[in-house]
């Protein structure tokens, strides 16, 4: 249409190639020992960007901007250090945030300045369709901005994890979000469309951080797998809308890569719960069993053990499961885990892992712990592969997990997490179960059905300490 | 480029995207969210060319905030995925997983 942006062909092919080797860098992650290659694929790719950019504008401002890129540079390199595996989601979290509020600024910046970017006539006006595109990529990237803002704050514990529920927030979202649409539409529609003409793209923008945030905070602490998935997609939307806007294809390929990417995340994590994407964003999810207070009364028998129960059983099984979940997390119990699997291994006990979709706050969250403790990535496997196994294992070993092991989910149409594919563990010969006490039910508020059956063994404990105790037992 | 082009490139790209990503294999997750985060900074081509221009002080400030962001994102994207790739890895190596295997 209507908009040409002056960019020499060469460049044209060089946003290309990056766009292609973004691709690569996705590809790569199909398997373990490709995906290292992958990662620097992506490297190069983002390279290719940055100097096709910088050469494109004949270098200037480079010191102000070689200062920037030193800066955050610095602190990216020393966060991704220093950062501790367990607090991954926190980190993506804040990661997202940044590219929200990135696009958001280089929206503001394209408004003020559209001649820079091409995108007004030679009036001075933006073009209706740049119009469009900037107005969606700062109102996607602020969302993105203060959504994981939140998120970010719940993963790392500086505000609780429970939902936070307004009286007609439905209503209040849904306004709030038709306020940024009519806005958007008046924005493109307006004769004042100009460089930095009118409040209406500021207020797009304030409206926009207002929604991410209330869209958030009602969704529990244990839902944050779908969240921090959908806003990696919003992230890449934003992405792409500002490469609508500047005509650029590795921005376009990477913004349409990475929404699909969380998108289809979201959509695996909902299907592990059998929840909707929408029961899910629509939040309040877990908010009964933290308003009745104390968790269920437990007055039915159920059998205990010690750590060197555990630890004989454990020593004469032939095959033994461990399941581990976000309480393995919570007690960094994973090195020592691996410290028991590996004492196991030694006595030759066929030792595996089974890992739920939605275990721990992040997709693949316990596979990344695993791996940061040593554990061989080829005896990890997920639900689907190992299910069928557990018939046959002499022990399954939970440590952390609650929801994804509940039998409930099969037979108990009344509950909350009925048709959530679980793990089999009551199928093996033995349960033993580590877990901090018998009351506090899982975080779907719901009692589990397998503490109380005559093959299970319940290890009360803190899962670290207890690991600890079992490893000294062997 | 005109719209329609960029348009195809868009639609294109989702394709791409759906089959890629349902190619990974879930072991991978949170590297790939990770990763996505790292590329998603290639909006910093755009901060690019906020900075770079001149004129307008603000678009400009405003710009050169936006390249530090997206330069903690990218490096601290690509390094943390480095760091936690370099974690897969079988445990060939050691004598425990023969024995475990004969």
């Amino acid at each position: 249409m209507e908009h040409v942006v002056n960019t020499p062909a060469w460049a044209l092919l060089a946003y290309l190639v990056s766009g292609v080797l973004f691709i690569l860098a996705l590809r790569g992650l199909s398997s373990p020992e490709t995906s290292r290659a992958g990662n620097r694929y992506g490297m190069a790719g983002m390279l290719i960007a940055v100097v096709t950019t910088l050469v494109m504008q004949q270098l200037a401002g480079i010191l102000e901007i070689a200062v920037a890129i030193a800066v955050g540079g610095a602190i990216g390199l020393v966060t991704a250090r220093r950062i501790a595996m367990t607090d991954m989601p926190q980190l993506v979290a804040a990661f997202h945030s940044l590219v929200g509020m990135a696009a958001v600024l280089v929206g503001l910046a394209a408004w003020l300045n559209p001649a820079a970017f091409g995108i007004a006539d030679s009036a001075g006006q933006i073009f209706a369709i740049s119009r469009v595109e900037l107005a969606l990529g700062t109102a996607i990237g602020a969302i993105t901005f203060s959504g994981s803002i939140i998120a970010f704050a719940k993963l790392n514990g500086n505000m609780s994890g429970a939902p936070i529920i307004l009286p007609g927030r439905h209503l209040i979202n849904f306004g709030i979000l038709g306020g940024i649409i009519v806005l958007v539409v008046l924005y493109v529609l307006s004769g004042a469309g100009g460089a930095g003409e009118g409040s209406l793209i500021p207020t797009v923008v304030a409206l926009s951080f207002l929604i991410g945030f209330l869209l958030i905070i009602p969704i529990g602490g244990a839902d944050m797998p779908v969240v921090v998935s959908m806003l990696n997609s919003y992230s890449g939307w934003a992405a792409a809308a500002m490469g609508f806007t500047l005509s650029n294809s590795a921005m376009i390929i990477t913004g349409a890569l990475v929404g699909s990417s969380g998108a289809i995340l979201s959509y695996i994590m909902c299907k592990a719960m059998n929840r909707s994407f929408i029961s899910v964003i629509s939040g309040g999810f877990g908010q009964d069993a933290t308003a009745a207070g104390g968790g269920p009364v437990i007055d039915r028998p159920y059998k205990t053990g010690s750590a060197d129960d555990a630890a004989f059983l454990l020593k004469n099984a032939e095959k033994v499961i461990i399941v581990p979940g976000y309480g393995m997390a919570v007690a960094q119990a994973q090195h020592v885990l691996r410290e028991m699997g590996d004492l196991l291994e030694e006595q030759g006990v066929d030792v595996r892992y089974a890992i739920h979709p939605v275990a721990g706050r992040m997709p693949g969250h316990m596979n990344v712990l695993l791996a940061e403790a040593n554990v061989d990535y080829e005896k990890v496997f997920e639900l689907e592969d190992i299910n069928s196994d557990f018939g046959q294992a002499d022990v399954a070993f939970v440590i952390g997990a609650n929801d994804v092991t509940n039998p409930a989910a099969k037979t108990d149409k009344t509950s909350p997490i009925y048709g959530m594919p679980i793990l089999d563990v009551e199928k093996a010969a033995t349960t033993l179960f580590i877990k901090r006490s018998m009351g506090g039910a899982g975080y779907a508020g719901v009692e589990n059905e397998l503490f109380f059956r005559d093959n299970t063994m319940m290890l009360l404990s803190d899962a670290k300490k207890m690991v600890e105790e079992i490893v000294k037992a062997l | 480029m005109d719209f329609i082009s960029i348009l195809s490139i868009f639609v294109m790209a989702c394709f791409v995207g759906y089959y890629v990503v349902w190619s990974v294999t879930p072991a991978l997750h949170t590297p790939l969210m990770a990763v996505t985060n790292a590329i998603s900074s290639v909006i910093i081509v755009g901060a690019l060319i906020a900075s770079a221009a001149a004129g307008v002080a603000s678009a400009k400030w405003l710009g050169l905030i936006a390249v530090a962001l997206a330069s903690v994102n990218i490096f601290g994207g690509f390094a943390v995925t480095a760091r936690m790739l370099a974690m897969y890895k079988k445990k060939e190596k050691k004598a425990l997983a023969v024995k475990a295997g004969s």
